[in-house]
């Protein structure tokens, strides 16, 4: 049985540059920065105290107030960017096809906003005061839940949870179930909102966050020597994704084919790559092999590119074990560097990116990429964007846990 | 200060995102206002924190309308 192909008809996207497709791209070609300081809390306390947050965002605008509190913000991010990709993609839902669209929409996190609220109104009241919607309002599939309630899609209705490749994860995994049969629409991607107390706290123990909080905008710099750590933001990601005779009889727009989707366990640390970037090079390896292509013919890579010591330089260790000598041709860039890391988020934005980066041949640049660092040596397109003709984009996403996927998507 | 019938009207309104004159004397949460059984539990939870009371969960099973809420509370609660 030959697979069915998967192409993408719709796109939502809720971030730090931007909570539409054009304000966000505009601002990934033009090397625009998002990263702020943190206003939605006191971080005095805190090593950390910049982040990458969602502006100017009104939930109501997609969900009916009496349920808005009814949901903690990794949802309202989810729900939005998903009804915002479902509007894109033009498709409507009717009785005729409501069982064959499914939504696939995780968090690496999910609502731990509302967990350290209710946590504290536990400790200070007692478990009376507890809200009979704080299970629902923080468990991680209630975006994908919510959006088939208030959409009327009957499909497969799941959410993965891999960290940071949570959203790669749920894209390539709804992208399966399109090409065995069990949809032919899914909504996919990732949402998060993890800018808390406990979060930042979490990740400054682990030493993972940058600290340049007098410079919030070059704090985020994949690949320079100056690197020091990430930086934590929200939002959401998320495709339309549909078979693409499907897509081709209702006449829909198609963006790009997803051609390919690799995964990988690193079996070696919770929170480091692995050594040489092993764990990211058998990822890309097993994408391009489902997607029947050579290495050769990749033209762009989205990377992971975090801004961490160590991922970069296994991220490049790995495309350089995977590409030969090819690694010094494709080009290679990190829009982390303006929107930050949007963890369980983070693959469905970039996947986004991509798609457009292929729409108009134009490869987002890396900012805040002054001098490379030790053994950083590939052509990260450096602080400004490269036009360039683009058939294949390949998108990597590695999570703690040693969990890596990697999407490939194609000119249609 | 208002009456005891204009703050638990002030409430349901707030709690189930309906309007004012939705909000009538034999109004059933949920026949009426479009409360499911979860929307009830957090309606009689913000009773308790306005009137700082604390409602039995086998009282609070009784109270399905804004009427009951309103006879409840005159009666275990000191104004």
């Amino acid at each position: 049985m030959s697979k069915r192909r998967v192409v993408i008809t719709g796109m939502g996207i809720l971030s730090p540059v931007g909570n539409d497709l054009t304000t966000a791209w505009n601002n990934i070609v033009g090397g625009v920065s998002g990263i702020g300081p943190i206003t939605h809390f006191d971080t005095s306390a805190y090593s950390t105290r910049i982040a990458g947050e969602v502006r100017d965002f009104d939930p109501s605008r997609w969900i009916a107030p009496k349920d808005v509190k009814k949901m903690d913000p990794f949802i309202h991010y989810g729900v939005a960017a998903s009804l915002d990709a479902l509007k894109d993609s033009g498709l409507e839902v009717t009785e005729a096809n409501a069982e064959r669209i499914g939504v696939s929409v995780g968090a690496g996190i999910g609502g731990i906003a509302t967990i350290e609220r209710t946590s504290q109104i536990l400790a200070e009241s007692g478990p009376r005061k507890i809200s009979p919607f704080f299970v629902p309002s923080t468990i991680i599939n209630m975006i994908s839940g919510n959006v088939s309630i208030m959409t009327g899609v009957k499909g497969p209705n799941i959410a993965v949870v891999t960290a940071c490749t949570t959203a790669a994860h749920n894209i390539g995994m709804a992208a399966r179930m399109i090409a065995y049969g069990d949809a032919d629409v899914m909504i996919a991607g990732g949402a998060e909102y993890s800018t808390t107390g406990t979060a930042i706290g979490g990740f400054c123990s682990a030493r993972a966050l940058s600290t340049r909080n007098d410079e919030p905008a070059r704090a985020s710099r994949p690949w320079d020597k100056d690197r020091d750590g990430f930086v934590l933001s929200d939002g959401a990601g998320v495709l339309v994704l549909e078979e693409y005779e499907h897509a081709r009889a209702r006449g829909a727009r198609i963006y790009a084919e997803l051609a390919g989707f690799g995964m990988s366990g690193d079996a070696y640390h919770m929170t480091s790559p692995s050594e040489d970037g092993d764990g990211a090079a058998r990822c890309m390896a097993n994408a391009l092999k489902d997607a029947g292509l050579n290495a050769s013919d990749i033209d762009y890579i989205n990377a992971h590119g975090t801004s961490t010591q160590a991922g970069d330089l296994a991220e490049t260790q790995g495309m350089k074990r995977v590409f030969g000598d090819h690694a010094k041709k494709v080009l290679v860039s990190s829009t982390k560097s303006m929107t930050g890391h949007l963890l369980g988020a983070a693959g469905g934005v970039e996947a986004i990116f991509s798609v457009l980066a292929l729409r108009d041949n134009v490869v987002p640049p890396t900012i805040n990429l002054d001098e490379p660092g030790e053994g950083c040596d590939l052509d990260y397109v450096p602080n400004t964007a490269r036009q360039t003709p683009l058939d294949v984009v390949l998108s990597n996403s590695f999570g703690f846990g040693g969990t890596n996927g990697t999407l490939v998507f194609r000119r249609v | 200060m208002s009456s005891i019938e204009e703050r638990v009207k002030k409430i349901v309104v707030e709690q189930l995102g309906v309007k004012e004159d939705e909000v009538t004397q034999n109004a059933s949460f949920v026949d009426d206002l479009g409360a499911d059984s979860l929307d009830t539990v957090e309606l009689v939870m913000a009773l308790e924190e306005e009137f700082e009371c604390e409602i039995p969960d086998e009282e609070a099973e009784k109270i399905t309308t804004v009427q009951q809420a309103v006879d409840y509370i005159k009666a275990h609660v000191k104004a």
